[in-house]
């Protein structure tokens, strides 16, 4: 092993490919299959910490009664820019996050020291339209990180050795991966980003062991295959459904659940149909890969509207009948309450939590949306507006479901419209965008829902899955893109506006009970983990990515600039003893 | 040969000493390279190169003031014309070329420009995507990505976005009335590490 010292000048001299490793705080404990699928409370195994995409933590030394008394424990920088929006992993005392630059640091959770870093060597040529990256798997012995090159790579939990790196697509093509991969039973699925670089959208599941690729499923389907036949010739090639987000799983049916994005390109005219599987949900059997169940959100969408997240899977009462849900806020702005029954996705309903001015109804029995067509953007009909945004009522920051106040919490963006100008004819080409419309346009579509600022734009709402009905809303002025963490001690934790704050919540009645300023805005997904009996809340603060974009968009709009400084920062904070 | 610095780029040098040395160059047909900065993806970039446009199919035909509209942005790569290749197997070499009215030049900026063309890096400073949007009102070019905008008639300067570091010019000359690239660019292109 490596000393530190020796580290720091590696760093200097290194700016290829380069790890060290210094004194590490314990045995490292290997990931296993089962406790995956029951974490103990201490850690913060995966993603959202369960496989259910719950987003909670049943640690409660922290609680509505003291959370005024956070501070912070430690912090570290990451020493890069962007959208820094990765979970803080933790295993016994080894925490792990991810960084703009296909970077991964290790540090003793209790104390912040730094163990190892490894950054990838990035082609220098390559451009990035999402330069971010959300999180680290653990299985096994081993550390696995999908990089925005399109490559999956393996390293060795304790010293952060490269075990093995493999590449998943081609990032000359503009295929690029920024998802935490998942772990299940010996393998690690990954997918494709790139809904508006013309990508054929995949999910692709690889040997823990030995990156020996298992299957690879791709999201638009092909002619012969189901649902080939809602897309015209070879539209479906370049068809998009790409992912962006770490998929759920569902251990009793061996079935895991992901969330795929828009259809491309954007103008509908080319591609005529449903345009299976965009802008839905998809049940893979985890073994095969095969497609075993869907449900899409928006048929044909024209508006953007990726449906990145997967559904939180909760078995839970919903409007009165208790059921295997699969729970989703859509970019479409509607709550969609679904059932899992066997390998099908049933709709049970869907209400809308933002102001959406496209659907007309829903069909009762499968949720099949009406459109207004004159909210169709598109060929020969000048500029359109519609509501929600491009940026949609929930983007990918995630949901969170408490098991114990019996709430789902939606980060949404409310009150906000686009107007996207007339189409242009696009044609596919390798390497760069493949939107339909011009990019200025693009860049400031959004409008104001009644023409004027509105009072509030972001949103956290609680809901009661029970009743269907909202029980609570925290407004901000502006946008939110704060992911959100639950936790047993009756709170809820979010940063996303861009006042660099990171806050918490009574998760009962959205009351803010204490809050903080971070060095950047707060993108990160934050977690909570116990190290030698303390509870610990870990959050990555960098802003950047589409935080900074739909920012800028609205500075236009506003004519007031802000200025929100970059630069990552993971900060963790406990009780003063 | 030009003189190069650390980073593989030309140091500053009369502008117009520049132009009078590559039309020579051109006219005795002895385009010859000049950035030899080996290891860098866009050293092979020559004084002499001519310019055709990025998505031109069949025989590249070198691009001439005349086939550029002012105040639309054009997407370019040298062209060696000896060897009658097209220099575009790196992103890193790919420049925008923006067509101005003269008397919208400064002479700084006229200095390095060619019948009101300017020419620059098309790789951001920020994350390498292409800058392509040319805002007439803002005189700034915007990037796809991230919306950083470069002042092209102030040096290719940062007004807003994430960028941090200005888009480096190229400039140019004419031959007869084909663009010529004639130099280096001021600063590497390409995104920061």
């Amino acid at each position: 092993m490596k000393t530190c010292l020796n580290a720091v000048a590696l760093g200097v001299t290194l700016a290829l490919t380069a790890h060290y490793a210094c004194a590490a705080p314990s045995d490292y404990s290997p990931v296993t299959d089962a406790r995956l699928k029951n974490p103990e409370p201490s850690n913060w195994l995966q993603y959202r910490g369960n496989y259910g995409g719950w987003g909670y933590s049943p640690l409660d030394k922290i609680n509505e009664k003291n959370v005024g008394r956070l501070e912070l424990a430690w912090a570290l920088t990451t020493g890069q820019t962007e959208g820094h929006q990765a979970p803080p992993v933790v295993n016994n005392g080894y925490m792990y996050v991810t960084t703009p630059g296909a970077q991964v640091i290790a540090m003793d959770a209790k104390t912040g020291k730094e163990l190892w870093r490894y950054k990838k060597d990035l082609p220098a040529e390559m451009l990035q339209l999402h330069p971010t990256n959300r999180g680290v798997a653990l299985y096994g012995d081993k550390v696995y990180v999908a990089t925005v090159d399109c490559n999956l790579v393996a390293l060795d939990a304790k010293t952060g050795k490269v075990v093995w790196i493999k590449q998943v697509g081609d990032w000359k093509a503009l295929q690029y991966m920024t998802l935490a991969p998942l772990a299940v039973k010996g393998k690690i699925m990954v997918g494709s980003s790139g809904g508006e670089t013309g990508v054929r959208g995949f999910v692709a599941a690889f040997d823990s062991e030995t990156g020996a690729e298992a299957w690879r499923t791709y999201t638009t389907a092909a002619p012969g295959e189901p649902g080939g036949d809602t897309w015209p010739g070879e539209s479906y090639k370049n068809g998009g459904g790409s992912i962006w987000i770490t998929g759920t799983y569902d251990p009793e049916t061996n079935l895991t659940y992901w969330g795929t994005g828009n259809p491309a390109p954007w103008p509908t005219e080319g591609r005529q149909g449903d345009n299976l599987y965009t802008s839905s949900t998809i049940a893979l059997d985890v073994d095969t890969g095969a497609i075993k169940g869907h449900h899409q959100y928006t048929q044909n969408d024209a508006w953007d509207w990726d449906e990145v997240s997967a559904p939180v899977l909760i078995d839970t009462e919903v409007k009165g009948k208790k059921i295997k849900a699969a729970i989703h806020a859509g970019r479409n702005g509607y709550l969609w309450m679904l059932e899992r029954s066997g390998s099908k996705i049933n709709f049970v309903d869907a209400v809308p939590f933002v102001h959406n001015n496209v659907f007309k109804s829903l069909d009762p029995k499968t949720g099949r949306p009406t459109y207004d067509e004159a909210r169709r953007p598109g060929f020969g009909k000048g500029p359109v507006s519609f509501c929600p945004s491009l940026w949609g009522g929930k983007d990918w920051p995630p949901e969170a479901w408490n098991p114990k106040t019996g709430l789902f919490y939606i980060p949404a963006n409310n009150n906000l419209c686009a107007e996207l100008p007339e189409a242009e004819p696009t044609k596919y080409k390798k390497g760069d965008l493949y939107i339909g419309y011009p990019i200025e346009g693009v860049l400031s579509s959004l409008r104001y829902r009644d023409g004027k600022a509105p009072s509030s734009i972001g949103e956290i709402q609680a809901w009661d899955l029970k009743t269907g009905k909202q029980v609570w809303t925290h407004k901000f002025p502006g946008f939110t893109w704060g992911p959100l963490l639950t936790t047993g001690g009756n709170l809820l934790f979010s940063g996303g506006t861009n006042d660099r704050k990171f806050r918490a919540f009574d998760a009962r009645n959205g009351k803010v009970l204490w809050e903080t300023s971070t060095p950047s805005g707060v993108t990160g997904v934050p977690s909570s983990f116990e190290v030698d009996g303390e509870q610990y809340i870990a959050v990555l603060s960098g802003w950047g990515v589409d935080a900074q974009r739909t920012q800028n968009n609205l500075d236009t709009l506003t004519g007031v600039k802000n200025a929100i400084p970059q630069g990552g920062t993971v900060m963790v904070y406990k009780l003063p003893k | 040969m030009p003189n190069l610095n650390a980073c593989g780029c030309e140091s500053h040098r009369p502008e117009n000493e520049l132009r009078r040395k590559v039309i020579k160059i051109a006219v005795a047909g002895m385009a010859a390279p000049w950035a030899l900065t080996g290891g860098l993806a866009y050293a092979d970039i020559t004084q002499g190169d001519r310019l055709v446009e990025e998505d031109a199919e069949g025989t590249p035909v070198p691009l001439k003031v005349a086939d550029l509209r002012v105040g639309k942005p054009m997407l370019v790569y040298p062209f060696d014309l000896k060897k009658a290749v097209v220099r575009n197997d790196s992103r890193l070499k790919k420049i925008v070329l923006l067509r101005l009215p003269e008397s919208d030049l400064d002479p700084k900026t006229k200095a390095r420009a060619a019948g009101g063309v300017i020419a620059y890096s098309a790789i951001c400073t920020h994350q390498a995507c292409d800058v392509k949007t040319w805002l007439s009102k803002e005189k700034a070019l915007v990037c796809f990505c991230h919306s950083s905008k470069f002042l092209l008639l102030e040096d290719g300067v940062v007004t807003s976005g994430p960028a941090l570091r200005s888009l480096p010019s190229i400039p140019l000359a004419l031959d007869g009335d084909q663009l010529v690239i004639a130099g280096a660019f001021n600063a590497p292109p390409g995104a920061a590490a």
